[in-house]
């Protein structure tokens, strides 16, 4: 008798659990799944029932989309920006966590602690201050050269980014070069390989695990960053990167509504982050605990 | 000898481009926030004009900054304890109990995290929308009127972004107390479960304790990144409107700083965020100390 009480709390538990679980996924998957079905929709769809199904595959969303919200033009510099943030991440923050956590030399404790002192910083404190500090540069550029191209550079974005994600990237790399034993570079230093090349050939091979990690956490910053990018590139007609032209086509729906088009932008911005998930979430949350766990 | 001077300019260079770029990007503009904060400077004029804690003083009396503050207390206080409470329940469920498709719903839950703001943004706008909105109208349907509450009007709009925060954050921190749980060895389980401990028991006595270390790590996070997530989805969401309603503390330094050209008085908001979220992490961190418990 008492048993079979245990078992049916047991069982309600478990379809309480499982309730619960399904609810969670089902608020993150239909948003999401909205958005793609949304942006296959014709304009005047959205004024009907918003629960409907799309009539037909309204591909000329894209098209005006990437033409006529200039999304097209966004997205080339989006990518660019990225990628090049990513490259001068890595060569600059690859050295110097290498020597940072392998080296002694004077300085260092003061180096590594300002780095770890800098995850403390958020960017979104020090945007003005940056956007000032170009601004007085150009100032000064113009009376040199007669021409400033600090702000509205694409270049200098990236660079700023690059250099806004180095102390948890140093932090990141510094704490796995850290566990590797000397014996590497003694073996290779005996072999008559120089600094560089060790450095090159043999210890950042076996780092390859944590500096992919370093490339997902980094793309999927800089990818979906927009107040840096809405500050820096402040000329309205100039180019933006995808997620600052999105968020005005957002704005400007409210009062011109253009569901097609914004839904079409949506897609072009989640699509590469959700994909790059899909190939790799399993180093994601493991690399997340990874750099979770700091502090 | 040859070899130390070798060894020296190697550290040399591969230290100073990350000790640049950090310098000038980082901590440069954060003592500028600082320094800033006690000058005066307007848009047409780069003359700074020593103020004291004039600035600090208006803001005291500032009707606009007091709301702000009181939103993003607020925000940090609710959104962290409806996060805190569902990414721990969920993180029990999903590493104590044996749930089919136990990695899908990880998967799903983590996906908000990779989305940019402006994309979760523009989808919650969709939903709130009073008209045409996924949320009316299923209220519509459930209640058999035709609801039509305006989500993002003056009394519903703090409501609002809360959700939008709370949907944003939990798989996030989810994933972080799965990692800590999984560490917990299964014979604690078993020992308590021979004592009689039922679920919600052992989750208190032995999970929790375990995983407290894990815990007071990310209610640093909480409010650090609370304080800046706010920032994010206001400006995406509501530019801090309707009449101020939704202004939050770091959009109200963006505004000041940059819309307004009042430099120095935002960046005095700037110093004072910066303090508080560094009080108030210090004061938790204080608080929620135990004996670190080993296992």
């Amino acid at each position: 008798m008492k048993k079979t009480t245990k078992s049916t709390t047991e069982r309600l538990y478990k379809i309480f659990i499982y309730v619960a679980l399904i609810t969670l996924a089902v608020t993150i998957i239909i948003p999401v799944a909205w958005v793609f079905l949304a942006s296959i929709k014709e304009n005047s769809e959205f004024y009907r029932n918003p629960w409907s199904m799309p009539a037909g595959f309204y591909i000329q969303n894209f098209a005006d989309a990437w033409n006529k919200a200039r999304m097209g033009e966004y997205m080339l510099n989006s990518v660019i920006v990225t990628t090049l943030a990513l490259l001068i991440l890595l060569l600059v923050a690859l050295p110097a966590a290498y020597v940072l956590s392998r080296f002694s030399f004077r300085g260092r404790k003061i180096l590594n602690a300002a780095f770890m002192g800098g995850l403390f910083i958020n960017v979104n404190y020090i945007v003005v201050p940056i956007f000032l500090m170009l601004v007085d540069g150009d100032k000064l550029l113009r009376g040199v050269f007669g021409d400033g191209f600090l702000l509205n550079n694409i270049f200098v974005l990236a660079l700023v980014y690059a250099a806004t994600a180095l102390p948890f990237t140093v932090y990141l790399l510094s704490g796995y070069f850290a566990t590797l034993a000397h014996d590497y570079e003694e073996a290779a230093y005996i072999d008559g390989a120089g600094y560089g090349t060790t450095m090159i050939q043999v210890i950042f091979p076996m780092a390859q695990p944590s500096i992919i990690t370093v490339i997902l956490f980094n793309f999927l910053s800089f990818w979906n960053e927009y107040i840096i990018a809405m500050t820096l590139l402040s000329d309205p007609k100039g180019g933006k990167t995808l997620p600052v032209g999105l968020m005005q086509l957002n704005q400007a729906q409210q009062s011109a509504a253009q569901y097609g088009q914004l839904y079409a932008g949506l897609v072009l911005v989640m699509l590469p982050t959700l994909i790059l998930y899909i190939c790799v979430q399993k180093k994601l949350t493991q690399g997340m605990t990874l750099g979770g766990l700091k502090g | 000898m040859r070899k130390r001077s070798g060894r020296s300019a190697f550290i040399f260079l591969c230290a100073a481009p990350a000790v640049i770029l950090f310098t000038v990007f980082m901590i440069i503009p954060t003592i500028n926030v600082f320094r800033m904060s006690l000058f005066r400077r307007s848009a047409y004029s780069t003359t700074e004009i020593f103020v004291g804690f004039d600035n600090f003083a208006r803001l005291m009396k500032d009707t606009n900054f007091i709301r702000s503050m009181q939103n993003t207390i607020l925000l940090i206080v609710v959104v962290t304890i409806i996060t805190f409470f569902f990414a721990l329940v969920f993180a029990a469920i999903l590493t104590r109990e044996e749930i089919k498709g136990q990695n899908f719903f990880r998967v799903i839950f983590y996906i908000p995290n990779i989305l940019s703001v402006v994309v979760i943004s523009a989808i919650f706008s969709a939903i709130y929308d009073t008209n045409n909105g996924t949320l009316n109208s299923l209220l519509s349907l459930f209640s058999g009127e035709t609801v039509k509450i305006l989500w993002k009007g003056e009394s519903m709009v703090m409501v609002s972004l809360i959700i939008a925060m709370v949907w944003q954050a939990i798989g996030y921190y989810m994933v972080m107390y799965m990692a800590s749980m999984a560490s917990v060895p299964q014979s604690l389980y078993e020992s308590a479960s021979l004592d009689g401990a039922g679920r919600i028991k052992q989750f208190f006595q032995v999970t929790l304790p375990l995983i407290w270390t894990n815990i007071r790590t990310t209610l640093t996070f909480f409010i650090i990144s609370t304080i800046n997530m706010a920032f994010l989805f206001v400006k995406a969401m509501t530019s801090g409107g309707p009449n101020g309603a939704s202004e939050v503390a770091l959009t109200y330094m963006y505004k000041q700083a940059y819309t307004n050209s009042s430099y120095g008085y935002g960046m005095a908001i700037g110093a004072l965020i910066f303090l508080f979220s560094f009080g108030l992490s210090a004061l938790v961190n204080v608080v929620t100390k135990r004996e670190p418990l080993e296992f």
